[in-house]
């Protein structure tokens, strides 16, 4: 499969009264065509700022794209001007995002925010528009779409709404969603639903996707490969099988042990990561999860690991001690 | 939010309408009182030529000063024209005046507000400084300054009374609109690929248009009176025209003891049209307010 989306050394800062904040520091991953990865952290940790970076839509002059490329079907999409890079928003790249309840305007009815971009980016007349949003609105499995298309968005359930956001995005068949934390803001049962829907229309369309997300169990179950990211950097990066069953970072490692589990023997606590995460204006001099590590060596405060190919899938982790890791795991 | 209508049902645009009138009438009877004054001043505007009883510039000489009668039931002024007519049509001059300056100054003062709120940073800066120049300058000097330079003309009347308003609406309008930026759909709209001039048009302008009603209701009453203002300083509508403030200007001053109908009635349909204006829009505010929508 043909790579997509390469990012490689994107470097975003904002700057703030108390320092310059690196919220994306030199992160590279890439996207090949039709596969679905995973951008998986903690809050603040740089995702969705990733995510802004590659659309462009990095709030200035407080931030700033300092460094790096983002390669899309060839070209580097921080080359562009503004114009170009209008009409790759929404026709090329697609993006979804956390909160349902808010993204969608509430003075505009819904037929006419999905049909807007179809008349813009495809050049479709109002009625062809309006033929196409039908057909849409079905895909993403809203009933009753001749009269839905006619009502507001406050008419909407949360689920309902996101399932417009992702007819939203699909509208103009994109060949790569970004999908920022699709489904935070949604009860379980509805979460999975709308991943399921995702899942299914990534494959019938071939489309990409960029799932950024916090939750664990939605990279297992939707994501081929997964990026971790701590501080600002990615620190692990594997196929999702490979990262569930050998995490060559204590990071992921404590993430996943974090996690609740029902086909285990129920444990009296869960195993949280001890501490905070870093503050990104004054991060330490060595590796930035040393403070919290239970793996931490004098070398560890002394200089950061960079991403180093270890054995196993795809696999990459930035810790001095990722062979060792796998060898405990293994124990 | 402002949406208008809330509910699950989606009722046809008429009975809607119909239903919020109705609303409106019950709940804000004040409101509706002024309502009905301003439909009756556009009524009277309308079917002037069929309703006033003389041609408002047609002298008698005959009838000079003559007071209220069955035949000039508000009078006759110092060249026997009748009041009633001249303040019938006198109505057009104040609606004309008043919805064009208010209109134009509310629209263009929303654009700029929007504008202003999305664009941020330097053009933010910039935009908001230049306007409060123009709003250091009290409402009424700006106007005189403005229909001194410009000539007093109908067309450049609505001008200088349009300018002053600009500032005062884009400052109300911008501080609404800075909590629509940060809406997610406005990113969203962005990450669509919108031009910012239809992001700002098509989806933040219609999400202020509750401030901007409010606010050209406040502006038309003001801007009656302002137009009422200039043409009593002389500055405005240019005799033999038939206009509220001219008529309460010159013979009316000079014959105030004598022939106090000449004053009274003009000034009756001034304080009673900025008065209905007032009210009606106060009513308005809260009606498209939500968190007083309950009461």
């Amino acid at each position: 499969m043909a790579t997509l989306l390469s990012v490689s050394s994107l470097a975003t800062q904002f700057s703030t009264r108390s320092g310059v904040v690196k919220a994306v520091d030199g992160v590279s991953w890439n996207v090949e065509e039709g596969e679905t990865v995973a951008l998986v952290g903690e809050s603040g940790c740089g995702k969705s700022a990733s995510a802004l970076s590659i659309m462009r839509l990095i709030a200035e002059p407080a931030g700033r794209i300092v460094a790096g490329s983002v390669m899309f079907k060839g070209r580097d999409l921080l080359a562009l001007t503004e114009e170009e890079m209008r009409k790759v928003r929404g026709r090329e790249i697609g993006m979804i995002f956390q909160e349902p309840m808010t993204s969608l305007n509430p003075v505009l009815t819904v037929g006419r925010q999905l049909t807007e971009g179809l008349e813009i980016h495809l050049g479709m007349t109002p009625t062809a528009a309006r033929a196409r949003a039908l057909e849409l609105l079905g895909m993403v499995g809203i009933p009753d779409a001749q009269r839905r298309l006619a009502q507001y968005p406050h008419q909407f359930s949360g689920g309902m709404r996101q399932r417009m956001m992702i007819a939203m995005a699909l509208a103009c068949e994109p060949p790569l969603i970004l999908a920022d934390e699709p489904t935070t803001a949604l009860d379980v049962t509805i979460q999975a639903q709308i991943l399921e829907l995702m899942k299914s229309l990534s494959r019938k369309l071939g489309v990409a996707m960029l799932i950024i997300t916090h939750n664990l169990g939605v990279v297992a179950r939707y994501a081929d490969r997964v990026n971790v990211m701590y501080a600002g950097k990615i620190i692990e990066q594997a196929s999702a099988r490979e990262l569930y069953a050998n995490p060559r970072h204590p990071y992921t490692e404590g993430l996943l042990r974090s996690v609740p589990r029902l086909d285990e023997p129920r444990r009296s606590k869960l195993a949280p990561i001890e501490g905070q995460p870093p503050d990104l204006t004054h991060l330490p001099q060595g590796c930035s999860f040393a403070p919290r590590c239970r793996w931490r060596e004098a070398r560890c405060l002394e200089s950061a690991p960079e991403l180093a190919a270890v054995a196993g899938e795809w696999h990459t982790s930035a810790c001095w001690q990722a062979e060792h890791l796998g060898a405990v795991a293994a124990a | 939010m402002s949406e208008l209508v809330v509910g699950l049902e989606v009722p046809s645009r008429g009975s809607r309408l119909r239903a919020a009138c109705g609303d409106f009438i019950r709940r804000r009877p004040l409101g509706a009182i002024g309502a009905a004054v301003i439909l009756l001043m556009f009524a009277a505007a309308l079917t002037a030529p069929l309703i006033s009883p003389y041609d408002p510039v047609q002298v008698h000489f005959a009838a000079m000063l003559a007071p209220p009668s069955a035949e000039h039931w508000l009078g006759t002024d110092s060249f026997g024209r009748d009041v009633l007519s001249r303040l019938i049509y006198g109505s057009q001059t104040a609606l004309i005046v008043g919805f064009g300056a208010s209109l134009l100054g509310a629209t263009i003062g929303a654009l700029i507000g929007v504008a202003s709120a999305y664009f941020g940073g330097r053009i933010d800066l910039l935009l908001q400084r230049f306007m409060d120049v123009l709003l250091s300058f009290p409402l009424i000097i700006l106007a005189l300054a403005l229909v001194a330079i410009l000539g007093n003309s109908i067309p450049n009347l609505i001008v200088a009374i349009m300018i002053p308003m600009v500032p005062r609406c884009a400052l109300v309008i911008r501080s609404s609109a800075l909590s629509i930026r940060e809406m997610p759909y406005v990113d969203a709209a962005r990450a669509a690929g919108f031009t910012h001039s239809r992001i700002i048009l098509r989806h933040m302008l219609p999400n202020v248009m509750a401030t901007y009603l409010v606010m050209l209701t406040a502006f038309l009453g003001q801007a009656i009176l302002l137009e009422a203002s200039l043409s009593f300083l002389g500055l405005g509508v240019q005799e033999p025209l038939p206009a509220w403030g001219l008529m309460l200007r010159g013979a009316a001053v000079e014959f105030a003891e004598t022939a106090p109908w000449m004053a009274i009635f003009p000034g009756v349909a001034i304080s009673l049209a900025v008065f209905a204006f007032n009210l009606f829009g106060d009513s308005l505010r809260d009606a498209l307010d939500p968190r007083l929508r309950t009461q």
